[in-house]
Formats: C-alpha cells, structure tokens, sequence
C-alpha cells in the first residue's frame, strides 16, 4: 500500500494540460472580476452597506470602503498575471489572498461557487501550474515538459468532490419526490421562447430535469475520468451547464466548470490549443529567447506540501457531512449547509422583524430598511446565523443610543421548497443574550414537515 | 478540438431555439399554464382604469362643490363641500395601490397622500402666496390631508373655519391643491387609456422590469406600507417608543380614518380575488393565478387572514386616531393581523409565483 502510494506520487504526466488548465482559470478570473466591476456590484454589496455580515471567527476582516476598488484590481490583475504566468507563485498567493478576503468581507454573498474558486486558488498555490508554457519559462529559461501526475490529479479530484457531493446532496424528498425547487422555477421560466409555455410547465419535465441533475452530478466525474465515455460526457457538461445558465442566473459559474473540465482530456488535446494560442500570439514569440526544455518538474518542499494537500482532501470530503453533529433538518436550520457543494437545493424565503425592549418598558419594532440593503435583508430573513449577527449589530446600536438593557426578539416567518410559512425563530427568546458558535442554535424553532435524505 | 468547438456551438444553438421540435408533442401543454395577460387585462379593464375614473369624477364633483362654497362660503356649502372630500378621499382608497406608469413618473402618491400634513407650511404658503405646489418640498402639504386641514382644522368652530374663507388666499390655496389633484389624476388616467394599458397588458415576461412582477411588487409594497405601516403601525407607535395618534390619517375629519382602511383592505382583497367590486365574481388575478400553481392552501390563506384583519380593524373607534389615544393594544392587534397577511404575500405568494424581483440584483448558485 505505502509503495504503491510512493509509486504514485513519484508518477508524472505531461504538464500541458496543467498549463492550459491555469490560462483558462485566470483569464475566466479575470473578466469575472472586470464583470463584477461593470455590474456595479461592488458598490453595492461592498461600498454601500454599514453593517457587513461575518463568517464566524472572520470579523476581523473588515470591509476597505472605497479602497474595496483597488482589492478588485489587484485581484484582477492578480489572475491575468496567473494566466500568462508570470511570477505564477506570487500571483497565484496573490489572487488567492485578494479573492478570499473579497469573500469574507460579507457573507451575504456567499456562493459555492466562489468557496469553490477560493479553495481551487489555494490548490493551486501548490501546483507548478507555471512549468510549461509561461512567461516565467522565458525568464527563468527553464521550461518543463512533465510534472508529477498528482498535481492534475487533484484539480480532477476537486472538480469530482464538487460535482459528486452536489449530486449526494440532490438525493433527498424534496429534490426527488416532490422536484422541488425545480418545479417552482421552472415553472416562472414561462416567458423562454418555445419551451417556456409547454414543457417548462409539465409535471413529467420537473422530475426528469430533478433525476437527470442528480444523476448527472454523481456520475460526470466518472464518465469524464473513462476515456471512453469522455468526450459524450464533455458534450454533455456543455450541455447541462449552458442549459442552467439559461435558466437561472448563475453567472460566471458555468463557464469556470465548462473549462475546468476540459483538465480530463489527454495531454494531446491540450498540446493542440497551446498549439493554437501559439499561432495566435505569433508576432510576440518571435521575439522570445531559447528554452531549455527539461524533462521533470520537481517539487519543492516536496515533504510539506504532500501532508497539505492530504489534509486539504480530508477536510474537503469531511466538511460536508459536519450537518450530521447537529439535530433536527439541515434545510431548516441550515447549521452545516454552506461549504458543502449543496446547490440550487432550495426555494427558501423569510421575513423576519426584531423588537426591541428595554428596562424602562419601551417597545418598538425595527425597520430593517433603515440598517440593510435589500439583498442582506433578503439573506438575513431565513438564515439563523444571518439573524442572530443583526440581532446583536441592533442591540449594539439601540445601547449605544442610550436604551438601558436592551432586549432583542425576533419574529420570523420561512417558506421553503413551496411549503406555507411557518414560524422559524422562538419569540421569546431574547437574541442579543445568544452568542454565535458552532454549536446547535436552541431558538430555531422545529421544522413541521420532514425531507429524508442525506 | 474542432470537433468540440463545433459541438459547443451546435449547443448553444439549441438552447437559444430552446428545443422547438418538442412544441409540437405537447400542444396541450398551455392549458396548465396561468394566463398573465388575463390576468393584466381584467386588472386594466376592470380595476385599474375604472377606479381612476372614478376617482376623476369624484375629484372634478369635488372642485365644482368647492366653486360653489368658495363664491358663498356658507355652512350648508361648507358641508356639501366636505360630503364631496369625504366621497374622493374613499375612492382615492381604491387608487394608491397603482403607484406603476405614469403615477410612478409623477411620484402621484406623494403628491395625493403623503400624512401628517405639515400645517406649518400649508400656512406659510397661504400667508406669502408664492409657491409650487408640485415640489417635493411641499408633499406635505398638498392632497387629501392638506384639504382635510383645509376643511376641517384651520379653526376651531365652523364659524371660524367660514370666517377664514373671507380671506381670499385660503380660498385660492384651497381651490389650488384641488386643482391640482384635478390634473394630476387626469394625467394618469390619460396616460393609461393612450398609452400604458398596452404596455400593462403585454409586458408579463419574469423579468425585474416587467409590468406584471411590478405590479405584483408595488401591490405587496403598498400593503405593507400604504395600508399596514401608514394607516396603522407608525400611528399606533409599533416602530417607536411612544405612539404618534397624530399621524393617522384623516385627523382633522375625526371621523373616517377606520373606514378609510377598511376600504382599502376591501381594494386590496378585490385586486388579489380579480374582482371589480366586492360582490363581482373572482376574475383573474392573484388567486386564481396561485390556484392554478397548485397553491389553492395559500390562496384561502390569504383570504382568511385578509378577513380575519378586518374583522380587528371594524371593533375599531371610527377615528383611528381617537383609538390610539382610547387603547392602542387593538390598534397593534389589527396591525399584527396585517402582517400575517404580509408574511403570506411577501413569503409565500412571492416564492410561488418565483418572482424576479426588482431590488436584489445579483448572482445565484
């Protein structure tokens, strides 16, 4: 067993599609942060609000303001800089440190596929995306034609994690049985041309898409390892993910998994688009400087960087089952949903209003407006964490205005996969005496219905 | 490689025709498919356009009433006059909720409805004569509660009221704010018989902009503020540390504020079940929209929970201002009540119909 994990680890693979691999993921990087920019979002999300919700044990990250701009550059930079490798470990550290930091500036944000983007970036600071076909070949002229096989193997192993788990997630009541959400959005999809009136609107079609995702999810990594079934399963990657950018409003998501997949394809596809790009940027290489072309990359600190990336899986595949510590039903709750490859699983939607008391007998209610912008107030409504961080941002607030023992409670309706509401928070439960930590929330009051599954 | 880009391209192809050849196989399939431009049609034709129109008349009966009183200030004039104000300000009722089109250009409700009315600025206009009643400065002081002040509360007794109407800048302040709600009312109401009932009817695809997920938008905004947060919540102090009976609506009148919101609450019920009236036949509209969703718990939800909230409001003094001083714990109840009908609304009706709504603009995963 242990010879044949040190046979493994000493295997090594052309270091093409690795190359190749890191353009197409910092030039997507790239423009995702130049969109951002153009859609103005960085005004609104980090500019804008004065209160930013926090990963818990992240408040000390703390919003730059206007500044918030130069993060973006330098994260955009960053990620061209990664694209055509130059000085590919400091860009790489770079973007990773820029990007995470974006991200935890507000949860309210929270997607999975930017904890996707964040923890392929840390990968990556591992990985000698930069041996072949960089700029930083023309300067160290040293360039290398094969790296060790684990290095492409575990952004395969990543991409399979994402995809499998997302497709565990799928098998549950709601998702199966009632094809919920599915059938509630696809349903509002009526105004698509030709679809939108006939089959977005048939029972037999929510199901289909709900069984054929679940499927998908969990067996495309598979299908895309097989050299056999590779290329119909690349098709069908395509497929599905141009499909959900029609229909939802994923963004940049699909095409950062259109790409990344393309790391299953042999070296000499791969060899063919360098070929291609190298044709296109013809009038620049001319110029370029004769490398020495060596055959094997070695790693450095070889020693550390293997137990890192051990311990990186191992988190990564126990990470999402951490919802099993905590009683009562994940979707409800929540408590051990992010950062689990669990998407588009829900239609959930709350609103919830706080009142405020104190020792002089004073009543009144918050108008929530007056202190979130309209997407946190949207995150805040159904999200337990979401509430008890404002709850405690309000207590602050009305203390330091002068109220004397102030008391916070919250009154909060959820719906969910199209169930009716039901009351969410225990109302007498004063939240500013709660604190936030890993452990299960008491206030969150039981959910009535049950979805089995995992 | 060109195999693949070819494939791509093939793809996306077939998304943009989005599977046309499968049209044919279920040509049947529009039938359990809600039929937005009904629904936006019998809203237009049957609701929307007919209550302003009403509301027109009422206002055009109101400035001829007022030329009258104006020319004899007398009591028997001075009553016809607030008969004619009371009668307008029931059918504005039925109009506030339309803030879409042209009265959203105009920011129509701000000119028509904005309480309390500021009694120093309505006096400081008249006291110098020079103003625009149209800025946004003066919101406070024009429409419904600037009349109602104007009728009902420059002075003490009617013989004082009468006796102000000899100084001829009441009366030109007075005949102005009416005139002006004259013509506002008629720019909207013109607006939507050229122009906008097409655009109402027609734009109901899911998008942010569309008529019909504004309307379904500004329909719930208007509950939640016009109706449950104006009328009854800041009045009965639910977002302060004191009640302010001062601010409800109608206060100077005394007498018409509970029936006001009943009406309002009878409007908003009419435009969820598509009726003209309350007593025409469910139309097309919200309900039968969410029924054919297969949301029929949620339509009856909704229902009850608008009737039980005006069962609250009728054990309610008739001037809700006198029941915030009386015993404001009812006020907060019918408020309670209203924000049950809220959480269905914002919560469950907005999930069901899965509108895209027009505030949060952002990715999704």
């Amino acid at each position: 067993m242990e010879l044949n994990l040190k046979t493994y680890l000493n295997k090594t693979t052309d270091a093409a599609p690795l190359a190749v691999f890191r353009i197409g993921f910092g030039l997507m990087m790239c423009y995702g942060m130049i969109r951002y920019w153009l859609k103005g979002w960085i005004d609104t999300v980090y500019v804008q609000p004065q209160f930013h919700f926090k990963y818990y044990g992240f408040d000390w990250v703390k919003s730059l303001g206007e500044y918030t701009y130069l993060l973006f550059l330098i994260c955009g930079l960053s990620a061209f800089f990664v694209a055509i490798g130059y000085k590919y470990r400091l860009a790489i550290i770079t973007f990773f440190i820029s990007f995470t930091y974006i991200e935890l500036i507000e949860k309210t944000t929270y997607l999975n596929h930017y904890y996707f983007i964040s923890i392929l970036s840390f990968l990556m600071l591992f990985l000698p995306a930069n041996a072949y076909f960089s700029l930083d070949n023309y300067t160290s002229k040293i360039s290398y034609k094969s790296i060790p096989k684990w290095s492409i193997d575990a952004i395969k192993l990543l991409l399979g994690i994402v995809y499998f788990y997302a497709g565990l997630a799928k098998i549950n009541s709601d998702w199966l049985l009632k094809a919920q959400p599915l059938k509630i959005w696809l349903r509002s999809k009526y105004d698509l041309p030709f679809i939108g009136e006939t089959i977005m609107q048939q029972d037999w079609f929510h199901y289909a898409m709900s069984w054929s995702g679940m499927l998908y999810d969990l067996l495309i990594p598979f299908f895309l390892l097989y050299k056999r079934t590779r290329f119909v399963a690349f098709i069908m990657v395509i497929f599905f993910h141009v499909f959900t950018r029609v229909l939802f409003p994923i963004g940049m998501f699909p095409f950062v998994m259109i790409v990344s997949a393309l790391i299953f394809f042999d070296a000499s596809f791969h060899h063919k688009i360098i070929h291609k790009i190298k044709s296109l940027l013809g009038f620049i290489s001319v110029k370029a400087q004769p490398i020495i072309y060596k055959s094997v990359y070695t790693v450095r600190y070889r020693k550390l960087v293997l137990p890192i990336l051990g311990l990186f899986f191992a988190l990564q595949l126990l990470i999402p089952f951490r919802y099993l510590l905590y009683p009562g039903e994940l979707f409800w709750t929540e408590e051990g949903y992010r950062f689990s490859w669990r998407v588009m699983l829900m239609e959930k939607m709350g609103n919830t209003t706080f009142k405020i008391k104190d020792e002089q007998g004073n009543v009144f209610l918050v108008n929530n407006a007056d202190f979130l912008t309209p997407l946190q107030e949207k995150q805040m409504s159904f999200q337990p964490d979401f509430i008890l961080e404002y709850a405690h941002y309000l207590g602050d607030h009305f203390s330091k205005q002068g109220y004397k023992g102030v008391q916070v409670y919250a009154k909060s309706f959820v719906a969910l996969n199209g169930r009716l509401s039901q009351l969410f928070i225990d109302e007498s439960v004063n939240l500013y005496q709660e604190k936030e930590s890993f452990k299960h929330k008491h206030w969150i009051l039981p959910f009535t219905d049950e979805i089995k599954g995992l | 490689m060109k195999k693949l880009v070819y494939v791509f391209a093939i793809m996306l192809l077939i998304v943009a025709c989005s599977e046309s050849d499968d049209t044919g196989s279920s040509s049947n399939a529009t039938s359990d498919n809600y039929n937005r431009v009904a629904m936006q049609t019998n809203l237009a034709d049957n609701i929307i356009i007919p209550r302003i129109q009403n509301l027109k008349s009422a206002l055009q009966t109101l400035s001829d009433v007022n030329n009258t009183f104006t020319a004899t200030p007398n009591q028997a004039n001075l009553d016809n006059l607030r008969a004619a104000f009371v009668s307008a300000y029931k059918d504005w009722q039925l109009v506030e909720p339309f803030n879409i089109g042209q009265a959203e250009i105009l920011q129509y409700n701000f000119k028509m409805n904005v309480y309390p009315t500021t009694v120093a600025d309505i006096e400081a206009n008249i006291a110098n004569g020079n103003y625009d009643l149209l800025a946004a400065a003066n919101n406070d002081a024009v429409g419904f509660p600037a009349v109602d002040y104007m009728l009902h509360g420059i002075a003490a007794t009617d013989a004082d009221i009468l006796d102000k109407y000899t100084n001829a800048n009441y009366v030109t302040y007075l005949t102005d704010l009416i005139a002006q709600m004259n013509s506002l009312t008629q720019t909207v109401l013109t607006d939507w018989s050229s122009n906008y009932r097409t655009v109402f009817i027609s734009s109901t695809e899911n998008t942010a902009s569309s008529a019909v997920n504004k309307f379904i938008n500004d329909y719930i905004f208007y509950f939640e503020k016009g109706l449950r947060a104006n009328k009854f919540g800041i009045p009965a102090g639910v977002f302060s540390a004191t009640s302010l009976s001062d601010k409800a609506e109608a206060i100077y009148n005394g007498t018409i504020s509970r029936d006001l919101a009943i009406i309002a609450l009878d409007n908003v019920q009419n435009i969820f079940n598509g009726k003209a009236t309350s007593t025409s036949p469910t139309g097309e509209g919200f309900y039968k929209y969410l029924v054919a969703l297969d949301r029929t718990d949620l339509a009856t939800l909704i229902n009850t929970r608008i009737d039980d909230a005006r069962q609250k409001i009728q054990n309610l003094n008739s001037d809700l201002k006198t029941q915030v001083e009386v015993d404001s714990v009812k006020m907060t109840e019918a408020y309670d009540a209203l924000q049950l009908v809220v959480i269905s609304l914002k919560v469950d009706m907005l999930q069901a119909f899965n509108v895209s709504v027009d505030y949060v603009d952002a990715d999704g995963d």
